[in-house]
């Protein structure tokens, strides 16, 4: 049977890591469904498993000036209720699920399943999100896209957890996340992206512009995103047609039956249109 | 196996067992409680919704380990309560139970969003109810039958 670890601070656990081949799991919501077998009763992991959900030291959120950090425990709706969790990721989690699985469910674990259809991770790269990284004689700090490498492909050594999520605090003009799915939740996306700029003088100072599930892993440019850096916003608007081609070729959705490619593509480019048009 | 203890409807329990059991399993076979149903088993249609610390949460995607310690409420233990009254009552008025596989799972939705939010709106409704599917009532009747339960019971939550 496969044993199952039960820590009772982050001390034990990171001792666990270090010495046991364990699979973490945080809510369980991506990794319960995964690992479901269909006879009934037990799942079905392939490794001992430790659970990290009890970890009080994993439940916090906190800001400093530059900085919010966010406990990799601390489940998506108690990120939603925070005063200090920028607005932009809040506004993504309303998108995610539907509140049976958002009070269980984390942010590390949305980054853990590494998939391409990850909904917060879409706004996490567009904010420059950074995780906290532990094992038991190591911290270390490391931007989340060079952390995930694919889809389900991170960069984690068997020792070490994920203990924050760390966001800097921005200012946007306007920043908005949209999501193009069937239902109102429990959607695993067809489609996200996620926009935010900020003008000073009627120039752009800062654009950023990012998209999920239309490729293994979330597509931003910044060398794109530069080029329109001072420019005026009409100047944007009368340069449409030439910012949407810079992201076609960038926009390659892996094709599985949820929605075909080319419905895929069609769509991303619309949303970056409206997002373009819509500046003011 | 571990010990794992938490409170079921009320009551403190403690069992040996494998902690990587879910929680729906638990409910159903261990404590014979079988208001909470496996509808889909992946998190998409509500039917194995309960409490936890007063909040909802799907059984079909919680693993036992993440309930220790925690209180547990399943439509069993919530029905012995005057919200539970007052909600039944609200949803046999306005004809938001016709089959009834939807609805154990619904009067938890509806507990645990008036619980943070006493008078919700059309749109924080849909999305309290968001992840509780129902094959017969079209939804509308259902989110009437919360209003109502929020205009009567008034001061509950
Ligand atoms: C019905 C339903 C609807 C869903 N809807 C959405 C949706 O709309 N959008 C969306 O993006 N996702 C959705 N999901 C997927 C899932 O809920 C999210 O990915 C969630 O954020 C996972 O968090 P968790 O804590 O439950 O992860 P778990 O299942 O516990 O873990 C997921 C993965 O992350 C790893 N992990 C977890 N914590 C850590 C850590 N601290 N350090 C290192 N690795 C870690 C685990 O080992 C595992 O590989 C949905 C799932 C269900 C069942
Ligand atoms: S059985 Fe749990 S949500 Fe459907
Ligand atoms: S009343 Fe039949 S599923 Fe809702």
């Amino acid at each position: 049977m496969v044993e199952a670890y039960l820590p009772k601070d982050l001390d034990e656990c990171l001792k666990i890591l270090n010495e046991k081949k364990v699979k973490i799991i945080a809510g369980g919501t991506d990794m319960l469904i995964q690992n479901r077998s269909h006879t009934g009763m037990s799942i079905g992991y392939r490794n001992d498993v430790l659970y990290i959900n009890n970890l009080n030291e994993l439940k916090n959120i906190y800001e400093d000036d530059a900085f919010v950090y966010i406990g990799a425990a601390l489940s998506l709706e108690k990120i939603m209720e925070s005063d200090i969790a920028p607005k932009l990721l809040k506004e993504t989690i309303l998108e995610m699920a539907s509140p049976a699985i958002r009070h269980t469910a984390t942010l590390a674990g949305n980054i853990g399943n590494a998939s391409p259809a990850g909904d917060s991770l879409v706004s996490l790269y567009l904010m420059d999100a950074e995780l906290e990284i532990r094992s038991i004689n190591n911290t270390r700090r490391v931007f989340l896209k060079d952390f995930i490498k694919g889809v389900r492909k991170i960069t984690l050594e068997s020792d070490e957890l994920i203990t924050k999520v760390i966001i800097p605090k921005l200012m946007f003009e306007k920043a908005y996340f949209k999501k193009v799915g069937p239902r109102l939740s429990d959607a695993i996306s067809k489609l996200s992206f996620a926009g935010a700029y900020q003008i000073y003088n009627n120039k752009i100072t800062d654009i950023r512009i990012a998209f999920g599930a239309v490729n293994v892993t979330v597509v931003r440019d910044r060398l794109l995103e530069k080029k329109m850096i001072g420019k005026t916003i009409e100047e944007l608007k009368g340069m449409i047609d030439l910012l949407t081609s810079w992201y076609d070729p960038l926009i390659v959705p892996i094709d599985d039956q949820r929605s075909n490619k080319v419905y895929r593509k069609e769509v991303a480019i619309n949303l970056l249109r409206e997002f373009i048009e819509n500046l003011i | 196996m571990a010990k794992i203890k938490f409170k079921l409807n009320d009551k403190f329990v403690e069992l040996d067992t494998d902690p990587n059991r879910r929680l729906l399993d638990v409910l159903r076979d261990d404590f014979n409680l079988t208001g909470p149903k496996e509808g889909c088993g992946e998190g998409e249609c509500g039917a194995c919704a309960v409490l936890m610390d007063q909040k909802i949460i799907n059984s079909c995607c919680t693993p036992l380990a993440n309930v220790i310690d925690k209180e547990i409420i399943t439509i069993e233990g919530f029905s012995k309560t005057k919200k539970f009254e007052v909600i039944k009552d609200a949803y046999a008025k306005t004809g938001g139970v016709q089959c009834g596989f939807c609805t154990p799972g619904m009067i938890i939705a509806t507990e645990s969003l008036l619980n943070k939010n006493p008078h919700p709106t059309d749109f924080e409704i849909k999305i309290g109810l968001s992840g509780n599917l129902c094959r017969c009532t079209g939804y509308n009747l259902i989110i009437e039958a919360v209003k109502e339960a929020a205009k009567a019971g008034d001061g509950l939550w």
